[in-house]
């Protein structure tokens, strides 16, 4: 019978939601990793049991865990104190390095140097220096492979499990490098998405930096900012510099990019090729998630924001809106939502959609509520109430 | 035998409770510790000190004899009550403030 659940990272540790098709009973177990930051988890789209999380700490640095029973036990890749693999010589066994949260940039092969310098708050150029894994991106066939997205940014992957990862320097390296600066909140890659038609195709989002794309698995990058405008840039719409929020795409429409970016919700439909503006009749088009309806390319999801100096629902309502016209004419949807005095925030990897028909979203806010609305929307029922701050929802969608 | 105590996020990831115990041959130093640490508790690899260069994490203090060595030398070799297990190395997360 078909289940589903539901991956929820929070400031003190991770849940997992569980509920039948019907999606109105749900369990919650957990917490996961308890009093650790989880920004993100997210199963293997080959494997759903698989599930991999970023757990981080400022004490104690980034932790990665790895579940092969969809989340009832969990383990470090490659960490645990006993033969990694079968030996080629029995009597000299190969012990795991627990270098599952080892993220160690690429160095200039020629100088051992650091490959490349980003821009500093005070102007200068400055070495990259890893802090923490944003969000992880398993691979579309092969349970073995993740794509991590870091802060400060860069793109990393592992092909054993999660055992050892190693950098897509293409993406930093890319020419525009030097001019990267992160925001009040830090320079990371958070959003990475594969085109299910085409896995060698790549998109990328980073804060602030902006979108960029791989046709060749990551090797190489280029910038895909045309159209978007940022008036705290100098050059409002220059190369790189933007501070995109969140990036979503269709499966069945690849070409068709929907993106919240800081101010304004963007369209491209030739890749990112090119972008323009579909806010529309929103009452904000600040925000920071944006997803699209499982079934409907066209349907698309955002929940607004006050401003981004007051990272709260216009008015105290909480409001998902939603546009069945690919963006510019918005409806507000409300029932089952708090109407007035709530000043939640609702992050950008905290909203999902699950592929059953009627479609599910799901979203998480820094209340500990998580909603749920299994009829695409219309209505909607809080799962949860009471969790501490929700970083991060993801759902999968199980036989 | 060296008795460590770690702090309780770090007990969890190795999945141990209480003190844990380690063997060194040779000097027993902060570095012949963590590295005799790190060999057992592979999961701890990372979280006390930068996997590359070996530095302290900001964040992470160590005691000796109810002294503060975090700034000393990792090569300085420590008490003889820690060599002899007489007094536990102690391995503490710094205070959250607020």
């Amino acid at each position: 019978m078909t289940a589903i659940r539901v991956l929820v990272g929070t400031k003190k540790g991770a849940f997992i939601l569980t509920a039948d098709g019907k999606r109105d009973d749900w369990s919650v177990a957990g917490p996961y990793f308890a009093g650790w930051e989880i920004y993100h988890l997210k199963g293997s789209p080959v494997d759903p049991n698989r599930i991999f999380a970023s757990q981080t700490s400022g004490w104690f640095g980034q932790i990665i865990q790895r579940s092969s029973d969809g989340g009832k036990t969990w383990e470090q890749p490659g960490s645990m104190n006993e033969p990694a693999a079968p030996p080629a010589d029995p009597s000299q066994p190969v012990f795991p390095k627990g270098e599952s949260n080892k993220f160690v940039y690429d160095t200039s092969a020629t100088t051992g140097r650091p490959l490349t310098t980003h821009q500093w708050y005070d102007g200068t150029q400055h070495p990259w220096e890893f802090a923490r894994v944003w969000h992880l991106e398993p691979s579309l066939t092969d349970p073995d492979m993740v794509y991590a997205g870091v802060e400060d940014a860069a793109l990393f992957r592992t092909t054993d499990g999660g055992q050892s990862w190693h950098e897509l320097s293409g993406l930093r390296g890319h020419d525009s490098g030097p001019k990267w600066q992160p925001g009040a909140g830090g320079m990371g890659v958070h959003t990475i998405v594969i085109d299910r038609k085409n896995p060698e195709r790549i998109f990328v989002a980073i804060s602030a930096a902006g979108t960029f794309r791989t046709e060749d698995g990551g090797a190489t990058w280029r910038p895909i900012n045309r159209g978007l405008r940022s008036q705290f840039l100098p050059d409002e719409d220059a190369e790189v510099g933007h501070c995109v929020h969140r990036i979503a795409l269709h499966p069945s429409r690849p070409d068709t990019l929907f993106m919240q970016k800081h101010w304004d919700v963007m369209r491209s439909d030739d890749a990112g090729g090119t972008w323009h503006e579909i806010s529309g009749d929103l009452p904000s088009d600040f925000g920071f998630p944006i997803d699209v309806h499982a079934h409907e390319p066209e349907t698309v999801y955002v929940v607004p924001i006050k401003s981004d100096s007051e990272h709260y629902p216009p008015e105290g309502k909480l409001r998902v809106y939603r546009s069945r016209t690919g963006g510019n004419e918005w409806e507000p949807l409300t029932k089952g939502l708090p109407q007035k005095d709530c000043y939640v925030n609702v992050l950008r990897d905290a909203m999902c959609v699950d592929s059953l028909d009627p479609c599910g979203i799901y979203f998480g806010t820094t209340g500990g509520q998580v909603y749920a609305s299994a009829d695409g929307g219309d209505r909607w029922a809080p799962i949860v109430r009471d969790l501490p701050a929700v970083l991060s929802v993801e759902v999968q969608t199980l036989p | 035998m060296i008795r460590v105590v770690l702090p309780h996020h770090l007990r969890t990831l190795a999945r141990v409770d209480g003190e844990v115990t380690v063997t060194v041959d040779g000097a027993v130093t902060q570095a012949s510790i963590l590295d005799a640490l790190e060999a057992r508790y592979p999961m701890l690899a990372g979280t006390i000190r930068d996997h590359t260069t070996r530095r302290r994490r900001p964040l992470v203090r160590f005691f000796a004899c109810n002294e503060d060595v975090s700034h000393d030398s990792p090569d300085a070799l420590l008490p003889d009550a820690i060599a002899s297990g007489t007094a536990p190395f102690l391995i503490v997360g710094a205070i959250a403030g607020g």
